[in-house]
């Protein structure tokens, strides 16, 4: 089928099997390998995404069920060079050790900052708990969060 | 990072490589799709134990888009691989002896055309009864896993002696006496095990591994399929996690086996989360017997242990793996007097092998109990009587080594001792819920560091100027995520005066880099390290040579590296790397120097039957403290808070540091909560992340780290390996914990909460 949809900004039309999946679309067929598979099963969040805004696991999705969507990947979360105050935060705060989980994590963090500002560590962690990392214990993760909604609220409210 | 300042150590910088993953732009092995590539699968045998009759492979071949259909028939060479027992088949011939071993490999056009041959093949398989746990496996008349093995199903029997135990327990005022099982871990690392091969024109195979060891690769491949070892020119790109579980051989052979069968095509393997767990590499589950006596005066006096670990079907580091725990088995304490005897078994169960604290934190989970019953049978502190057994340097351990190197356990004791946790415990449990219990537990734990003795542990470092004035470190041992490849970054440009900017690091491909050894056993940073230390030197003295010729200097020590030049302090006249590079020979901006570990010269008469990897001279440990509550109700443990002290020697960048012992504490409380490979008559029922379960966000609790510098005068700027302490404490320190609480002890991990409500009723009876 023909599909078309919005990825990271720019407009995309393609053919595609429509039981093809999101994540072979977005990697094998787009080369944005920043999406990770890590289980194939919606079990491990590595391959989190957001359509519409929303997280979703391009896994589970199907080529048809994008057409018409908006997709933003882990590639386009930098904007012009600049990281995206959480992929800074994720730097800064030794979030990130294999990797292979971040860019979900990236996605799944960005995601609930988008809905909650300031949200609580239990939040964060709740909002997080779909996304498994085998290296860091989370702590690091979280305090990447955490460190980036202080900067955020530093920068609109300058002491 | 402040990048006009050089980089320097022990400050807290972030890691070079964070940038690139965190915009998914870190290109792992399985993020390469090579133009034209095509599909490799294995197809699984399912069955435990059975003769292989046939495998059936024309309506496979028929399917459209395949390529080649692969059986043991068609490999070349040994079709046996193994790091130390070569027992692996690539594909197995007469027989399977476990579910997940290879019988046949399709190579297709497309995923979809190889899913659909691999199962048109017909496999028959006359099954054998399974040999399914260890006292199976030692029963006299016990099927045979590999057939015509005088030894039977034991891989390895060995014995550590000191003193006489036996004779010494008549002395002691408490004798403790407990049986310990712990469970079969899965590495469950994110990055499945993947790769790509491309057999070329010239005779060379070009391969792209998720690899903990692409040198060794080589040599696993060459012996299996009889490929000349310097034809085959291996990639490790950063992994999605190793952990121990991408040691030895997973896709490597498979893949050149295919690569060969089909010449000139990029061959892509990606073994997905199912045949991850139903092939990869586990952690040895064990059976482990203590009997330990102290004296009245709270001396520890005598041990005596039986340790069993089934390796499943094929030996990896099996026979290595129970020698680390044996070497481990009376914790970091003095004794005079141990006998301490294991078995490393074959069963038809998943394959064991190398997991972050190989062997060790099974028998951590044994003796900081033991340790626990001592002192409540002597009625003392059990810190108390920790500190007064642990080990100092100059004594002797259990396996009659000295300890001459770093030994910091007793500092990182009495940390944890003034540690708030430890402290406040009284009132802590006091205010628990109602319905709730609540207990803090403690465990000292040390884990060996480097391969140990008759394992060469060595690298080669190599560090080049670049004609940009730019400096490239050409790394010798793959980074599995721990960040050894920042830390020589960092290393680096402390040693050169520069900022992080200037440095790069690329990461070992087998013809740019020079044979390191394996990332594993905390040695990678350790013995890379060391060796990148004196390349640095060498290139510095000779930069710094250049650079007097070129700014017509008579004595050298005027000069000095700053970022981007080399200085005269005197006059602050300067030269610009780039120049400075200019003015060099190629070969002379390239510097390498090697290391080697050093190992126990002062041998011990002990150890009999444990020829690989005993014993060793370096350990770093640890003392951790858990905070847990219990529902009485649903017998769910929560993790409330997590405390730890480490002695890793100095620490280089204590961001790193937090991030392996944090990660470690994590996996630990994952082994003693929640995860088991469950296998029924060696048959996976553990085959998903759905059913294997391991931690997430909701699981971890905050982790307190904090560390003791000593100084590790052997190691690169007086470190020592971290990557593996930290698993060793939770499962302790939990069941301590657990049993604070209830008031009985739980000695089966992991502490799933059916156990845990037949433990709180039994203790109610």
């Amino acid at each position: 089928m023909k599909i078309s949809f919005t990825l990271n900004g720019a407009e995309i039309r393609m053919e595609t099997a429509p039981d093809r999946r999101v994540v072979d679309i977005l990697r094998e067929d787009l080369g944005l390998t920043g999406t990770k598979e890590g289980c194939g099963t919606g079990e491990c969040g590595a391959c989190t995404i957001l359509l519409d805004g929303v997280t979703k696991l391009s896994c589970l999705m199907l080529a048809a069920q994008i057409d018409g969507r908006e997709i933003t990947t882990i590639e386009g979360m930098a904007k012009s060079g600049e990281l995206h105050p959480l992929q800074e935060a994720f730097v800064e705060s030794g979030a990130v050790q294999c990797g292979f989980c971040t860019p979900g994590m990236v996605m799944a963090g960005a995601a609930l900052l988008e809905q909650n500002p300031a949200p609580s560590d239990d939040a964060i962690r709740t909002a997080l708990s779909g996304n498994l990392c085998r290296c860091t214990g989370y702590q690091k993760i979280i305090d990447g969060v955490k460190q980036c909604c202080r900067k955020e609220h530093e920068k609109k409210e300058p002491s | 990072m402040n990048d006009s300042q050089p980089v320097r150590l022990g400050e807290r910088t972030s890691r070079f490589d964070a940038a690139a993953k965190v915009c998914g732009a870190e290109h792992y092995a399985i993020d390469h799709y090579p133009e034209g590539f095509v599909w490799a699968g294995a197809r699984r045998a399912g069955v435990a134990h059975g003769l292989l009759r046939s495998v059936e492979t024309a309506a496979a071949e028929r399917i459209p888009g395949v390529l080649r259909v692969l059986t043991a028939r068609d490999v070349p060479g040994t079709n046996r691989y193994g790091i130390i027992h070569k027992d692996t088949p690539v594909l197995a011939d007469t027989k399977v002896r476990h579910a997940g071993d290879a019988v046949a490999l399709v190579v297709a056009e497309t995923k979809e055309a190889m899913q659909q041959a691999l199962a048109a093949l017909v496999v028959v398989i006359d099954p054998l009864p399974p040999v399914c746990t260890v006292d199976a496996a030692l029963a006299p008349d016990a099927p045979l896993v590999h057939e015509g093995r005088a030894e039977g199903n034991v891989l390895v029997h060995a014995v550590i002696e000191k003193g006489n135990a036996a004779a010494a327990f008549a002395a002691c005022a408490a004798v403790v006496e407990t049986t310990f099982h712990t469970p079969v871990q899965a590495h469950a690392f994110l990055e499945t095990e993947n790769g790509l091969a491309r057999s070329n024109e010239d005779g060379t195979l070009e391969m792209i591994v998720s690899t903990q060891a692409p040198f060794r690769d080589r040599f696993e491949i060459s012996h299996a399929l009889g490929i000349p070892f310097d034809r085959i020119v291996i990639t490790a790109p950063y992994l999605g996690g190793g952990f121990g579980g991408k040691d030895g051989a997973t896709v490597q052979c498979l893949l050149a086996l295919a690569a060969v069968s089909v010449p000139g095509r990029w061959i892509k393997m990606v073994w997905d989360r199912e045949e991850n767990l139903l092939a990869g590499y586990k952690r040895h589950g064990a059976r482990l017997e203590y009997r330990a006596g102290a004296l009245g005066d709270g001396t520890l006096h005598a041990l005596e242990c039986r340790l069993y670990y089934d390796t499943g079907a094929y030996a990896h580091l099996g026979g290595e793996v129970l020698g680390l725990g044996m070497e481990h088995a009376a914790g970091p304490y003095r004794i005079g007097n141990a006998h301490i005897e294991g078995w490393c078994v074959y069963t038809n169960n998943p394959v064991a092998g190398a997991m972050r604290a190989f062997g060790v934190c099974q028998v951590s989970f044994a003796f900081e109990q033991i340790m626990e019953l001592l002192a409540e049978k002597l009625g003392m502190d059990p810190l108390a009587f920790r500190l007064k057994n642990a080990l100092l340097k100059g004594d002797v351990n259990a396996a009659s080594v000295r300890l001459t190197t770093s030994t910091g356990i007793v500092e990182c004791l009495r940390k944890i001792g003034k540690h708030p946790l430890w402290l406040n415990r009284e009132a802590w449990k006091a205010a628990a819920p109602r319905h709730k219990k609540r207990g803090i537990g403690l465990a000292a734990v040390w884990n060996a560091m480097g391969y140990g003795k008759n394992v060469r542990d060595s690298a080669i470092a190599k560090i080049a100027l670049g004609e940009d004035g730019g400096f490239i470190v050409t790394n010798g041992v793959a980074d599995m995520g721990q960040g050894n490849a920042s830390t020589f970054a960092q290393i680096a440009a402390a040693l050169l005066g520069q900022n992080a900017g200037r440095m790069r690091v690329i990461q070992p491909d087998t013809v740019s880099a020079l044979p390191s050894g394996s990332s594993s056993a905390g040695r990678t940073t350790y013995a890379y390290g060391n060796a990148l230390v004196k390349a640095c030197e060498e290139l510095k003295h000779r930069m710094i040579n250049r650079a007097g010729l070129i700014l017509f200097v008579d004595d050298d020590r005027d000069l000095r590296l700053v970022p981007g030049a080399v200085e005269h302090a005197p006059s602050g006249r300067t030269i610009p790397l780039d120049r400075l590079a200019s003015f060099m020979k190629p070969e002379e901006r390239i510097s390498m120097h090697h290391f080697v570990t050093p190992v126990v010269t002062d041998l011990p008469d002990t150890g009999k039957g444990l020829a690989y990897g005993f014993p060793h001279l370096f350990f770093a440990y640890g003392a951790h403290c858990a905070a847990v509550e219990i529902d009485l109700l649903t017998g769910i443990i929560d993790v409330a808070a997590y405390a730890t002290v480490t002695d890793g020697g100095r620490v280089l960048n204590p961001a790193l540091f937090e991030q392996q012992i944090e990660g470690g504490v994590a996996q630990g409380i994952g082994y003693a909560l929640m995860e088991e490979c469950l296998a029924g008559e060696g048959i996976l029922r553990t085959p998903n992340l759905s059913t294997y379960i391991i931690p997430t966000a909701l699981d971890i609790p905050s982790i307190d780290t904090d560390w003791v510098e000593t100084d590790e005068t052997s190691g690169p700027l007086g470190m020592k390996g971290v990557g593996e302490i930290a698993m060793n404490g939770p499962l302790p320190a939990i069941a301590n914990a657990v049993a604070d609480a209830l008031g009985t002890r739980i000695c089966h991990a992991p502490f799933r909460p059916e156990r845990i409500l037949a433990a709180i009723r039994e203790s109610m009876l």
